[in-house]
């Protein structure tokens, strides 16, 4: 905290100086490197984070409004929420806690403003996984919409992305993760190893997907992929050929009874899940946490295939200028410098400063959560349940060997609208 | 009267309808010519909507399969949700009306009646989960009593969950209408009909029938207006495997897809004016209510 003011100090003192020209007073605040006039007008500023449910927690509201002295406010909504509430209302939203496919529509839009990356402290830090499109050495698939071919702009203003690095992001690195199938291990009755086992005729009944459409048909595509049922070009972009045949085969299973629930919300697939109404379905890893939590044997199977990763961006509102744009850049430094990064590693995600959310973490839990060792202690959840005993191992390992075995990134595909109308049909069979 | 007072007395009566005329216009009127302006703009991926003039929205839905797929479940929930609330309603309101003899009791029971509203309808709804899922209330009860070897799965997450749950919630938007119109028949008629030689068929068929019809119309109204209209509890209840009217326009608003989702929209609206209107020329409430 300290240190972020002091920065903050620093560039107000610079702007003071050359506007004034008087060296008295920068030399003045430099020394007690509080600038009072500033520290009270930022004490009146209040930032509007809004995002989805899975990352827009209050827990992160409260320690950022006890940590930088301004306030910080979160608005949850869905996916559809969020797009349309940027579109139609950005000045009700400071930080947009998006998904990567999201800033698809918004940036071409000017919504959002990008990034100056001088100003982001630790950018150096951050995950290349973002900012070069490379993860441990490798290069991070490009199907689907990766986050490093939406990194990038040309200008504070600009619409389009460019091929980085530049001076401009389009958004600061959020929360990320790498999904998979849940299942419950004891009533499955065999080992799962592939996508294709969601749709396996054993489990007609017992499985659900996700009726989120632009998600669920990539945890359907996987499927198909893996039965061998579809051929696909690019998973992250099929053709319309391919989206028909995808929502043929979802519609005959259907009708089969295959699904037993097609699920909306995170507690839904929570219930279907620790209800024991199925056995296998689309799941998001929080959801996987509070079975846990419960009582009831879950895993977040990881699967040959690889996984469906999805990344999130806090993208600056177009309308944010002086002490309240200043308050931005503090509260996403803020963000990827530690706090958050352990908050939401017990719940199964990722900062996009790894560094600093292991320093957040207890030794048993980086070992656990990052490092894919067996824990020494019980793990327990962000609210302070447990959800592991020591011994345990977290599902698919370690973060470099989940983030390795990304197949395929959630997206907006060029042929969305002909998918939303074929999910429509799925969902009216 | 002189023809001035004739003026001035009109002039007023246009004064007093003039708040609520300005309501409906602002707030009923503007908004729906908007969404037909809209429902004829084009869509187009990443942006949302064009002005620009194109049927293309109704077409496309009119033409589709999966319009007419969920506007038939939707009338099937209907209907059957009609039926049930209309049997159920009318008979609590005619126990409550003639079988009641004392006021306070019946006023007390009505009360009754709408006590699950004080809490929330999602409430209400998501409350038939534990009750009915496979690891629910029936389905354990059924299995410990040896009835069934293995969970019943249609009690949960089919057209069954969906009825049940629409019947809880709207059954009282037929009671209260229909309660109203009993309550304001004439005791005397039911004893005339009896002395008459009518049996008590003959009664309730002859005479509470035809004089509860308004109750029974405006009652229906709200049952059909609610479950075509409905989009959550249908979701929610069925477990996303069926889906209504409404969907359609959820879905749509993901990407922006103003238009389609504003001509989806305007096709729900006319045929809930359609119903409205079949409804209304069966019985004339107007004429009912100032009887």
């Amino acid at each position: 905290m300290n240190k972020d003011s002091a920065s903050l100090a620093e560039r107000r003192i610079s702007r003071r100086s050359v506007l004034k020209g008087s060296a008295a007073i920068a030399a003045s605040t430099a020394v007690t490197g509080f600038p009072t006039v500033w520290a009270q007008n930022l004490k009146d500023v209040t930032l509007n984070h809004t995002g989805m449910s899975y990352s827009t927690l209050a827990d992160i509201a409260k320690e950022a409004t006890k940590e930088l002295g301004f306030k910080v406010e979160m608005s949850v909504v869905d996916h559809p929420g969020l797009t349309n509430r940027m579109v139609n209302d950005p000045k009700s939203i400071d930080i947009a806690d998006m998904e990567i496919w999201q800033g698809k529509i918004m940036i071409p839009q000017g919504v959002t403003q990008a990034v100056e990356i001088a100003k982001i402290k630790n950018w150096g830090d951050l995950t290349p996984l973002y900012t070069e499109g490379v993860f441990a050495g490798k290069e991070v698939s490009r199907q689907g919409d990766s986050p490093i071919k939406f990194m990038y702009r040309d200008a504070k203003d600009g619409k389009s992305f460019v091929k980085g690095p530049t001076a401009w992001a389009s958004f600061v690195p959020g929360v990320y993760n790498a999904d998979t199938l849940g299942i419950r291990p004891d009533l499955v009755g065999r080992p799962i190893t592939t996508w294709a086992d969601l749709i396996a005729p054993e489990f007609k009944g017992k499985a659900a997907i996700q009726n989120i459409p632009a998600i669920g048909i990539m945890d359907a595509i996987m499927a198909m992929e893996a039965a061998g049922i579809v051929k696909y070009g690019d998973k992250g972009n099929p053709t319309k050929d391919e989206l028909d045949k995808t929502i043929s085969k979802l519609i005959e299973l259907k009708k089969g009874g295959h699904f037993r629930a097609l699920w909306n919300t995170f507690d839904e697939s929570v219930n279907l899940m620790a209800a024991g109404e199925v056995v296998i379905q689309s799941m998001w890893s929080p959801a996987v946490t509070a079975v846990k939590t419960q009582g009831v044997k879950c895993v977040y199977q990881p699967l040959k295939e690889g996984y469906r990763g999805w990344g999130n961006g806090l993208g600056l509102m177009a309308h944010l200028d002086g002490l309240k744009l200043a308050a931005a850049y503090e509260y996403v430094n803020w963000y990827n410098s530690g706090w958050v990064g352990g908050f939401v590693a017990k719940q199964g995600y990722y900062s996009a400063n790894p560094k600093t959310a292991k320093a957040a973490l207890t030794e048993n839990e980086r070992g656990y959560f990052y490092e894919g060792r067996p824990a020494t202690a019980d793990i327990t959840s962000p609210t302070g349940e447990k959800t592991d005993s020591a011994g345990a191992v977290r599902d698919g390992g370690s973060y470099e060997e989940r983030f390795s075995k990304v197949g395929v990134w959630n997206n907006l595909m060029d042929q969305a609208e002909f998918m939303i109308a074929q999910w429509n049909a799925f969902s009216a069979a | 009267m002189t023809s001035g007072d004739v003026q001035k007395s009109s002039r007023f009566v246009y004064l007093q309808v003039a708040p609520l005329a300005l309501v409906l216009f602002f707030f009923f009127a503007i908004p729906v010519a908007l969404v037909v302006l809209v429902s004829f703009f084009r869509y187009q991926m990443l942006v949302g909507m064009v002005p620009q003039f194109t049927s293309k929205n109704y077409v496309g839905l009119l033409s589709s399969p999966t319009t007419w797929a969920l506007y038939l479940s939707t009338v099937k929930f209907t209907v059957i949700v009609l039926a049930i609330t209309f049997v159920l309603g009318f008979w609590i309101a005619y126990f409550l009306v003639f079988h009641v003899r004392n006021l306070l009791t019946a006023i007390g029971l009505f009360l009754v009646c709408t006590v699950p509203f004080w809490t929330s309808n999602i409430i209400r709804m998501i409350s038939w989960r534990p009750v009915l899922g496979k690891e629910g209330l029936i389905n354990s009860g059924l299995i410990k009593a040896g009835i069934v070897s293995h969970p019943l799965d249609w009690l949960l997450f089919s057209d069954f969950s969906v009825v049940v749950a629409y019947v809880h919630l709207f059954t009282l938007f037929m009671i209260v209408p229909i309660f109203n119109s009993m309550a304001r028949i004439d005791k005397s008629l039911l004893e005339a009909a009896t002395d008459a030689g009518a049996t008590r068929w003959g009664v309730v068929w002859n005479v509470v029938l035809p004089l509860s019809k308004t109750g029974i119309a405006l009652g229906a109204l709200f049952v059909v207006t609610l479950t075509m209209g409905d989009f959550f509890v249908v979701t929610v209840i069925s477990g996303g495997l069926s889906g209504s009217a409404t969907s359609g326009i959820f879905n749509d608003l993901q990407f922006l897809n103003y238009p389609r989702a504003a001509a989806n929209a305007v096709i729900l609206l006319v045929v809930v004016l359609l119903v409205a209107a079949a409804i209304f020329r069966v019985v004339d409430v107007r004429k009912e209510l100032v009887r």
